[in-house]
Formats: structure tokens, sequence, C-alpha cells
């Protein structure tokens, strides 16, 4: 069983949270149209280490989680406000 | 068999003939360069010899060839999807099933078994309606039935589903077949290396050269290769070899695990499908239950293996079937799925002149083998899509067209 660190319960299965996707900056709300396209569809799909979105379900705590997507090893995880290096856009 | 055994272990000599040759040195320069060995790309290399006439051909593997989705897929072929560019070109890829074995002279296991999508919610009932709609619209044979129908194709299935998913229809698709998905790599593998193409195993592509908005050529883990066209057939590892040329593009790598019990006598006449249990689930010619479920839930770039997954699926096998309990998993796997939002391909001549993608292929993509190779053939040769790929063009997302098809793709999205 794979667990997972919640910055709010602990360590948790995995099979609690809910997956969502990189964290990503949203473009201004005057961009183009091409901008717009971009950012709903593109991704970066190639391997490395990303910061994503996890959600832990039955505590309702979105969080950030540090993964190497190739290895499937978390490195760290940490609340929205919470991060040394400030907030991630 | 004992004697066939003792024939390669005394013979000094490999007395089987082989399917296809072992190159050796890389050439300077090719007509066109194929990144990856599976059957899509190996498809796409026999119809550029054989129908357009352009031999000097490099298909080339990191790996070995088949040893990628074209080898962890679960075999199912049908066209019973949702979108009327979806139906049309599934449905030339099951009419080009039918005489690939005698194309090949080789044996494919085709096997017609008929195709059922279970239907345990009105919702569900309700898209089966339409998917059948579509398809008999479109002249492809398939048709809403009962539960009862369900029962008589396979008397084992316990209707009620455990009690707590009763089936209520199904959408039946009687051209859904199976076939070996080896043989089919080898297949085209051998008919393109007849007819002069090179395929290069253990042979990485590093890097594409691109000068001025064209491909002029590509580096490898064995030098380097100048040639004007690349075709891009690599499924899961499609962003990594987008990213070389500057490509932006929806693509996102999921595993997709699957697994077969030991081998039994054959009981299981038909293909079923249950996107509520999240189930396909077929008997292969050699007695095995091939199945697979619903995708893995997060990005991912492994084929690792997870018994979540096995302890998953079973419990909805044994819904289905009770007296499956004592049957044992022989074998799990998983591939890398490479997802589009759309859950369609993404297909054709891309903003980089000479740089060709068959890509997005998800969990749909063995079955549009033959298809593939003939319009990613077309589209390569002519510098042109072809008219059954036009609905499947990397710029669609920009355009804001989409081609769902997430109804009748996949399991359990």
């Amino acid at each position: 069983m794979k667990l997972l660190n919640c910055p709010v319960n602990g360590s948790r299965p995995v099979s609690e949270f809910a997956y969502g996707g990189e964290v990503r900056a949203m473009p201004p709300a005057d961009c183009t149209d091409p901008q717009w396209a971009d950012y709903v569809f593109h991704r970066s799909g190639i391997p490395g280490v990303k910061v994503e979105w996890w959600y832990h379900i039955a505590s309702g705590t979105w969080f950030y989680a540090e993964r190497d997507v190739s290895l499937d090893r978390i490195l760290r995880t940490w609340l929205p406000g919470e991060s040394p290096e400030g907030e991630i856009r | 068999m004992a004697y066939q055994l003792l024939r390669f272990a005394l013979s000094s000599r490999h007395p089987e003939p082989r399917m296809f040759r072992q190159p050796g040195r890389l050439r300077d320069t090719y007509d066109a360069v194929i990144i990856g060995a599976g059957g899509h790309g190996l498809a796409s290399a026999y119809y550029l010899a054989r129908d357009h006439g352009m031999r000097n051909i490099a298909v080339l593997e990191r790996g070995y060839l088949g040893g990628g989705n074209t080898g962890r897929n679960t075999t199912i072929i049908r066209s019973n999807y949702l979108t009327p560019e979806g139906v049309a070109f599934y449905d030339e890829s099951v009419r080009l099933w039918q005489d690939l074995a005698a194309d090949f002279d080789l044996n494919l296991f085709y096997s017609n078994r008929g195709h059922f999508t279970l239907a345990h919610t009105d919702s569900a009932v309700r898209t089966m309606r339409w998917r059948a709609e579509v398809n008999k619209h479109l002249g492809v044979n398939s048709e809403l039935v009962g539960p009862e129908d369900v029962k008589s194709a396979c008397p084992q299935i316990d209707l009620s589903c455990g009690g707590h998913a009763p089936i209520l229809g199904a959408l039946y698709h009687a051209p859904g077949a199976i076939a070996r998905h080896d043989a089919v790599a080898w297949g085209y593998g051998r008919g393109a290396d007849q007819r002069g193409v090179e395929i290069h195993q253990q042979t990485e592509v590093t890097g594409i050269d691109v000068e001025g908005g064209k491909v002029k050529g590509v580096n490898t883990s064995r030098g380097y290769i100048s040639t004007p066209k690349v075709l891009c057939a690599v499924a899961g590892f499609t962003p990594r070899v987008t990213h070389m040329v500057g490509l932006r593009t929806p693509i996102f790598i999921h595993p997709l695990q699957a697994m077969v019990t030991e081998p039994m006598k054959p009981w299981l006449d038909t293909i079923l499908v249950s996107g509520s249990l999240h189930i396909y689930v077929s008997q292969s010619a050699r007695g095995e239950l091939v199945m697979g479920a619903s995708l893995d839930p997060y990005e991912l770039h492994s084929t690792r293996s997870t018994l979540d997954f096995v302890e998953g699926l079973a419990a909805h096998m044994l819904d289905m079937f009770p007296f499956l309990s004592h049957a044992r998993i022989n074998r799990q796997w998983a591939g890398m799925a490479d997802m589009t939002p759309d859950f369609a391909p993404i297909m054709g001549k891309t903003p980089v002149e000479g740089f060709y993608l068959d890509a997005g292929w998800g969990t749909w993509g063995f079955k549009a083998t033959p298809v593939c190779g003939k319009t990613m053939s077309y589209t390569v040769a002519n510098d042109r899509n072809h008219p059954l790929i036009e609905g499947f063009g990397l710029a669609r997302f920009e355009n804001y067209q989409l081609t769902g098809e997430k109804g009748a793709a996949s399991v359990g999205h």
C-alpha cells in the first residue's frame, strides 16, 4: 500500500487521496484565445519532478505535493501558503 | 515440442527462419524515419513500402520490437464508437483486419467473438442506445439488447452482479474480436523488412534536428541520421519526443494495468465490458482470462504493477462471475498510456514541417493498428492528412473543436 503524507492528517493510504494535476499558472483574464487554449488543454507531459495538487478526500484538504513522476516518489507535501519559497503560482 | 526444443539446443545455427533481418550500421540518410517499432510504426512502414513505394526507411526502437503497448494491451478489436469520425475510422480498421492474416501469410489468431458493453444504470442504457443508433446510421453492426441476450450468450454470468449492479441491458457489437498482438507486430515487421525497410532495435532517439521549422535529421544513440520526414509512433513516450521538437500537446501519461488468470477450459465465448464495474474481459486462445480495468489515477512514467489493481479488478470479476473465486492470477503488467482530453487520438501533420504524429492512443490503440498504418503512410508519403484522420489533428485543441469519444473509448472515466 502506497502512503502519502497529508500535511493535516499525516501518513495515509494513497487511496484516500485524489490527484488534482500539476500546479500551473492561470493566464490573465485578457489573454488571447490561443493562450487560453494552451492553458486549458496543453500539459507538460515529460517526466521529471513536478509540484501537483492533491486532495485528502476524507478531510477535504487540498495541498501541494512535490513528486518525481518517473519513480512515483513523493518528495514533500505542504499546505498552500506554507511553502518556504512562498506561494506557487 | 520436446523434439523441437532439442533441435534448438543441439543446433549451432538458429534452425528456424528469422522473422526479420538485424541490419548492421545505420545509413547516413533515409527518406523517412519512424520512431517506435510497435504495431503502429511497423504498419506505417509496411504500407509506405507496399503502397507508396518508399523503401529507404528506418524504424528505430529503443527497446525491442512490439515490446511496448503493442504487447501490453488486451487485444480487443471493435468499431462501436460514438462520434462519426471515430466510427468511420475504426470501422475501416475492422475491415482491414479481416484479410491481414492472408496479407502476412501468418496466423494472427483473429477470433470473432461478439462484444457486449454492459449497462448497469439508466444513463448507461441511454448511452448504449445512442452508440447503437450512431453505429447503425454509419453501417456498423451494433444493437441494444436486453439482459436475457447477455445471459444466453454467457450463461455463467450473474446478471445481478452480486446484487448491487444489476445488468439492465447491453450494447451488442457482433464484429467484436480479439487477435494475437505479438503476431501483428511480427507480421507488419516481416512484411516491411521483406520490402527493404530497416528495423533497428536497441536504437534510442536522443534528439531531432529542426532547422527553420523543418525536420533535418535525427540524433540517435548510434549516431546521426539525416532525413526530411519523421513519424513519431511511440505511445507513452510521445511527450518526450514532442519535447525534442518544441511542440506543446495535451498528452499526459497514466499507467494502464492488466492481468491474466491461469489457463482454463474454454467457457467465455464473448468479450464482456462493463463501464460501471471497470472491467473488460475475454478468454484468449490458450485459455487465460485476459482482464483490464481503468487507468491508474495519477500521472506516472513507469510500468510498475500494484496489488491495489489486482484486488480491485478481482473483486469486480467476482461480482460478475462468483464461480471464479478459485481461479488464480498468473501475471500482471502495465503499459504507459498517452491520454488526450477528448479520448480521441492525435494524428497527422504538425506545425513542424516533416514531423508527423501518430499519438494520443491512450487505452484504445491496438484495434486501430492497420488503419493507422494505412492513413499515416498516406500522410507521410503525400505530406497531406488522409481524409479519415481529419477529425484527429493536433490543431483541434487550439480551435476548441474536440472529438469527444469519452463515452466509448474506455471504461471507468
